[in-house]
């Protein structure tokens, strides 16, 4: 670890970063005096895996959005957009998706490759080498936004209907 | 997504969640969770480099397998190849603060237009 901070100063610290506290101070810096209160839970739901690994098909989620005729991967709108809930078909894999109205790391890194956040041949690959059953039919967009009471209660019971009738035995969610 | 995550669990269908947010994730609360150390936007492994990315992916399969406690984190074995964005990503400090201060009041001006 040469680079940015030596790994002594590194590790007098969490050396993961912490977003809650990070995008806590940069939008107060930017006026913003309320906050955001982040969804907390301590007790967790847990369902076991019913089948075998090799038996199972598995569905993607991601918060990435199907790109618009006319609109440039790289074009940044500068704010977070909240999209529709979508759903596509899983084949083919689709060129690319849109990512620019999403907050990640756009100085540090790009989403060019599509298997850096989308990993949906590679699942195809696990599929053919029948590590896994099969991948669904679909593929699964959530939108990014600030209520977690429509998160919850519109678009999390949405994902779950369409998956139970593509017979998704396991989600695998990929957030940017 | 950690919401969603949730929901999926607590009507049936496994999940994993795959992500570099570790305490937006964690504090939310889920089942599984597949932590790699990298900036926002590549949780899967580095752009292009296909065998990273098949390595977290088949971990995230097998984190689906192995787990019997929710609230299981586990870490890819990989780092990025620099520091740098730890302290650069919404940085705040002096020299900026005028910045920031003057991009929130613009981007308050988006919204408003944006609702009309």
């Amino acid at each position: 670890m040469d680079n940015g901070k030596s790994s002594n100063d590194l590790t007098a610290h969490r050396i993961a970063v912490s977003y809650i506290d990070k995008s806590r101070d940069f939008y107060s810096a930017q006026g913003y005096g309320k906050p955001y209160r982040w969804a907390s839970n301590l007790e967790t739901p847990f369902t076991p895996l019913k089948k075998p690994l090799n038996e199972c098909r598995v569905g993607l989620v991601t918060t990435a959005t199907i790109p618009k005729p006319g609109v440039s991967l790289e074009y940044d709108p500068g704010l977070l957009k909240t999209t529709a809930l979508f759903s596509a078909p899983s084949d083919p894999t689709p060129d690319a998706l849109y990512t620019m109205d999403r907050s990640w790391d756009k100085e540090a890194t790009h989403t060019l490759d599509l298997g850096s956040f989308f990993p949906l041949d590679h699942l195809k690959y696990f599929a053919e080498q029948e590590i896994i059953g099969s991948v669904s039919p679909r593929f699964y967009g959530v939108p990014t936004d600030y209520s977690q009471s429509r998160t919850s209660k519109k678009y999390a019971p949405e994902i779950y209907r369409q998956m139970q009738e593509d017979k998704v035995d396991i989600a695998l969610l990929v957030p940017l | 997504m950690g919401l969603i995550a949730r929901h999926l669990e607590s009507t049936g269908i496994p999940t994993v969640i795959a992500g570099s947010a570790r305490d937006i994730i964690e504090q939310c609360g889920v089942p599984r969770f597949l932590f790699t150390d990298f900036p926002l936007g590549n949780p899967m492994g580095v752009p292009f480099d296909s065998g990273m990315q098949k390595t977290i992916t088949r971990m995230a399969l097998d984190l689906a397998v192995n787990t019997s406690f929710s609230r299981t984190t586990v870490q890819t074995p990989f780092e990025w190849h620099d520091n740098e964005w730890r302290k650069k990503f919404m940085y705040v400090g002096d020299e900026n603060r005028e910045l920031l201060a003057r991009a929130g009041r613009l981007r308050k001006l988006q919204q408003e237009k944006n609702r009309q």
